[in-house]
């Protein structure tokens, strides 16, 4: 996993609440055994319209995101279906930050194990944020703080999740850290059954 | 005794300070191999893990790349649900995959599975099905065992008092690789049926009516028990559709206390434990409820008496509203969108929206009662001539039920396609699926814009009122059929039996 540590990147708005993965990625697509280059499957049916052909009218197909890594969506982003294909396809687009007054829990557990920061802020700032399409934001993870033309507020990533986003680690070497107290586990789950 | 009983017994022998629990926190004492603290989630074991075809290939990538086994693979079983076709085999004995891919990635659960020895209800099997129809069916699904899919409908188990929760593809890899998640502990919720629910009313209608009342990120954060004497007073299928429904008010996992409902299902079921296992199971289970003084973060009271058969008439499942209505005034932006999409407008009479297709099945609503309850609409009626209809049951047992009491000769005289088990139009990513623009009244759970197609309109029912609805060919309130629902869903199943 990429470490995230601090960004600075300007912001794509997408206001609409309720924004389910389908939406971020729709199950036609989840065929694939692959979790690579699924960026052009991201949002597609907003995107593209009959025959497929890119819509000039949607806001995402005019972002360049070498400097727009920062989706601003509207309350409750990304829930529905785990499908981990959602942060794959925002990553591989090219987000690095999703913001939000609300975002649901298991998008949130999946963004993280990717590299992809969900940051949850209070709902007046959201709402200045999401007034402002193309805001330079500064992401600092270490901190825990957004900061933006005089906006500025603190966020909250769970602590592991975030220690290992900083490191840019995958959890699951710390789980198979844990084998021994995972065999106690089932060594006294065998004996209570006896 | 069962080992998830006995870790919850030894957990509450712990726990000397007497402070009552709810029955989520009974289910997460009992597999803690690690307590949370600031900087740890807690270390959560896993008793159950079901794998489908879609969320688990990249996961079996990793294994593969770090070198790593599946940790219990008996603790792991798989089906194949999501890709696989509803029609028929072709004359070769091959299925009519929509896609390569899809066959491609039936054919890698069926390889990781031989590799790392999971037991696979596939292709074949008797016992294949939606993983959250099958789990339950096979006696899989128990009170007090933790269990984990790559699927947010895994809350479905919570019906039997299972602490189940959907989980992302990493985490498929973690619970494979060592049987284990680190969690943080959710916040409760109960949300309390008074009353009893009217005939001709369902455990969806209960389902969408709480959705409604709590917002679609209501449930965020929390553990959402169901009590009450409504929610006492359903089957199992109830229970699950109910429970399966929850994650669509966002919460992390639906429970509802195991009971004699609970026990009477399972018993005898094929992996349901046996003679004296059982018994002791039994007294075990008896014991998972939340205590008389348990505090909960969030409680919430519904009169089940005055709920009415639902219909969703917007793109996210909290717009949800009595059926023998009106569409209700466009509230803000994102109302007015979901309308334009719907082609609805505000005070439209429901029964006014013409219907062109209806789908029955998915892991809400693809249980033998809820065919039963759409074919009593049905029995000596025809669907309406501009309407198509699917009938996808929910496990190969429950399609050879149905056909042993005559339900699928009444879908088929109806007019209506009876299909082999799968989720089918409900993720509509095996080839079922509505065309651009038509209107669907489906009995799965997600109206979400596109799910049943590309800009198809998705209404959400019980399958009583789809059925109603592809009778009359536009929207339609199941208890103007006069006699459907004269008496309990009791008679109404014993008649259909």
């Amino acid at each position: 996993m990429t470490p995230f540590t601090k960004l600075t990147s300007k912001s794509v708005i997408l206001e609409q609440a309720d924004i389910d993965t389908d939406q971020i990625i729709p199950a036609r697509f989840l065929t694939t055994t692959e979790s690579a280059g699924l960026g052009d499957k991201a949002f597609y049916d907003w995107r593209r319209g009959e025959n497929g052909a890119l819509r000039d009218n949607h806001v995402l197909n005019h972002v360049n995101t070498a400097t727009h890594q920062i989706l601003v969506a509207g309350p409750n982003f990304g829930c529905g279906s785990s499908r981990e294909h959602a942060p794959w396809a925002l990553l591989d687009f090219g987000f690095r930050v999703v913001i939000s007054s609300d975002i649901a829990d298991i998008f949130t557990s999946n963004a993280l194990k990717n590299g992809l920061l969900p940051v949850q802020v209070p709902a007046d700032i959201h709402a200045q944020l999401l007034d402002k399409p193309g805001l330079s934001i500064t992401v600092d993870l270490e901190n825990e703080q957004l900061s933006a033309d005089g906006i500025s507020c603190h966020f909250t990533i769970e602590r592991f999740a975030r220690r290992c986003l900083l490191d840019g680690v995958d959890p699951l070497g710390a789980l198979l850290a844990q084998r021994e107290a995972i065999s106690r586990f089932e060594i006294a789950q065998i004996r209570a059954e006896s | 005794m069962t080992p998830e009983a006995s870790r919850w017994l030894t957990a509450m022998g712990n726990d000397m300070t007497d402070t009552p629990q709810t029955l989520y926190d009974k289910l997460w004492d009992a597999h803690l191999v690690a307590p949370e603290g600031k900087d740890s989630p807690a270390i959560l074991y896993i008793d159950l893990h079901l794998v489908h075809e879609v969320t688990s290939p990249q996961a079996f990538t990793v294994l593969k790349e770090r070198g790593l086994d599946v940790r219990r693979p008996d603790l792991t079983k798989a089906t194949l649900d999501h890709s696989v076709p509803t029609l028929p085999a072709n004359k070769d004995g091959s299925l009519p995959y929509a896609t390569e891919d899809a066959a491609t990635q039936v054919a890698a659960l069926q390889d990781h599975c031989a590799d790392y020895g999971i037991e696979l209800f596939g292709l074949g099997d008797h016992r294949r099905g939606i993983v959250h129809v099958i789990g339950p069916e096979l006696g899989l699904t128990q009170p007090g065992k933790t269990i984990v899919c790559g699927d947010s409908h895994t809350s479905t188990h919570g019906a039997f008092g299972a602490l189940a929760f959907g989980i992302g593809t990493t985490e498929v890899g973690h619970v494979l690789a060592t049987q284990c998640l680190f969690q943080r502990k959710a916040k409760t919720m109960r949300v309390r049926f008074t009353g009893a629910l009217q005939p001709g009313v369902s455990a969806k209608d209960m389902a969408l009516a709480m959705i409604a009342h709590v917002g679609a990120d209501g449930g965020q954060g929390h553990a959402m028990e169901f009590a009450g004497p409504a929610v006492e007073a359903l089957d199992m299928e109830g229970r699950m559709t109910l429970c399966n429904m929850s994650i669509e008010a966002g919460a992390r996992v639906g429970l509802v206390a195991p009971d004699e409902t609970t026990f009477a299902f399972l018993e005898g079921r094929e992996r349901a434990p046996k003679t004296k296992d059982w018994a002791d199971a039994v007294s075990q289970w008896k014991q998972l409820h939340s205590d008389d003084d348990a505090h909960f973060d969030q409680e919430i009271e519904i009169d089940a008496s005055t709920i009415t058969p639902m219909i969703t008439y917007g793109v996210s499942p909290d717009a949800a509203a009595a059926i023998n209505g009106q569409h209700p005034a466009l509230a803000n932006d994102n109302a007015r969108e979901a309308a334009d999409y719907m082609q609805l407008q505000a005070g439209q009479d429901f029964d006014a929206v013409r219907v062109d297709r209806v789908f029955i099945g998915s892991c809400t609503n693809a249980r033998l009662t809820d065919l039963r309850a759409a074919a009593n609409i049905l029995r000596g009626r025809k669907v309406a001539d501009h309407v198509a209809m699917l009938v996808a049951p929910g496990s190969e047992a429950i399609k050879a039920e149905a056909e042993a009491e005559g339900l699928h000769s009444i879908f088929i005289a109806a007019g209506a396609e009876w299909r082999e088990p799968g989720c089918s139009m409900c993720i509509a990513m095996n080839g079922d699926k509505g065309q651009p623009g038509e209107l669907v009244v489906s009995t799965s759970n997600r109206n979400f814009k596109g799910r049943q197609g590309k800009d198809v309109r998705t209404m959400l029912a019980s399958p009583a009122t789809a059925a109603a609805c592809a009778v009359n060919g536009y929207l339609a309130d199941p208890r103007q059929f006069a006699g459907q629902f004269a008496d309990s869903d009791q008679t109404e199943e014993s008649s259909a039996a």
